[in-house]
């Protein structure tokens, strides 16, 4: 009787972890920073380097920080989805160009839209580092008190913002618009 | 002048062998990038022995020292910063973590969510080592009942 029931629980059981991980998305790597405060930075402004954008400028906000740069492809997918959000209003979307060339950076703003309430530039990675980016377009929900409250790696689309991101918003803010004058 | 005596197909091995000559000098040259400088031998080797335990994110079957990702190359960069600062092997693979979770590490730490993958070696090693046990034991009986003459 073992001599048939050991080997075929051992497949079983083998089997069973490979048909899990079929399913898994290895490129999906949860980030530590879920529920933590988001890390705080102050960086040259894109539009004005002798200013400085960072963390103080969204604090006490509900606020998006996504990352982007002009060699990442799926940035320019994304792009379009961020203009409008940023359009119908509602949350500010704070940037993050990762290892970019400004000049290519600021051409992009200017042909494409741009949807930020500003972008800081992150020219050594170290910020971005310090957000745990791997795979830009990443996109950060900042509660109302600096915590990191969703992470969302690759492109931002209709149906994972209004899976992911609008319940989030709505538990922080009540619904849209979330600025700072509205109440929580 | 004294000259060996070639053999023309030696002569034709010769461009190989100079070819793979040249190939293993080579492989010098294949360092990620210029290394970076510890005065301290032993922080030199505590970076070269750190970054082949760090996982490359963007390249997730590749290490940060062997990926030429940039994130591999600002991620080496930032390791050989904080080994200057004079942090330790833990204060480096802690800052890898609460950035990048145990993902990052090579070697995933011993916690409850990792019981299985390291425990798992062990008990299929013990299961093997049964069966065997069992199939040897059944033949070593077998084969006394074939010596019994019977």
């Amino acid at each position: 009787m073992w001599r048939y029931l050991l080997p075929i629980t051992v497949f079983v059981v083998i089997v069973g972890f490979f048909y899990r991980g079929l399913y898994l998305n290895p490129g999906f790597v949860p980030s530590p920073l879920l529920g933590k405060p988001a890390p705080e930075y102050d960086l040259p402004r894109l539009k004005d380097p002798s200013q400085t954008v960072g963390s103080k400028d969204y604090d006490g906000q509900v606020a998006l920080v996504n990352v982007w740069a002009t060699w990442c492809i799926e940035c320019r997918h994304e792009h379009p989805y961020l203009v409008e959000l940023a359009q119908t209003g509602g949350i500010p979307i704070y940037g993050l160009n990762w290892k970019d060339d400004r000049a290519r950076a600021l051409e992009w703003l200017d042909t494409l839209g741009d949807p930020y309430a500003a972008s800081a530039v992150d020219a050594t990675g170290e910020v971005a580092i310090d957000w745990g980016v791997y795979a830009a377009p990443e996109t950060f929900l900042v509660g109302r008190d600096g915590t990191v409250l969703y992470k969302h790696i690759s492109r931002m689309t209709p149906a994972v913002w209004e899976r992911e991101f609008l319940p989030r918003i709505t538990a922080e803010c009540g619904g849209l618009p979330c600025t700072a004058a509205s109440a929580p | 002048m004294w000259r060996p005596a070639v053999h023309r197909s030696e002569r034709a091995v010769r461009p190989v062998l100079a070819a793979i000559a040249l190939m293993l000098v080579g492989s010098a040259s294949w360092a990620i990038d210029p290394e970076p400088a510890f005065a301290d031998p032993a922080v030199q080797a505590e970076y070269q022995s750190l970054i082949r335990e760090v996982r490359c994110l963007v390249c997730q079957n590749q290490t940060i020292a062997d990926s030429n990702a940039a994130l591999a190359a600002d991620l080496r960069r930032e390791i050989a910063r904080l080994l200057n600062e004079g942090a330790s092997r833990e204060d480096v693979t802690d800052f890898l973590v609460a950035r990048y979770g145990d993902f990052i590490l090579y070697r995933p730490p011993l916690q409850p969510s990792t019981w299985t993958l390291w425990g798992a070696p062990f008990v299929l090693l013990g299961i093997g080592a049964i069966v065997v046990l069992r199939i040897v034991r059944s033949r070593a009986r077998q084969s006394l009942a074939g010596d019994d003459p019977a």
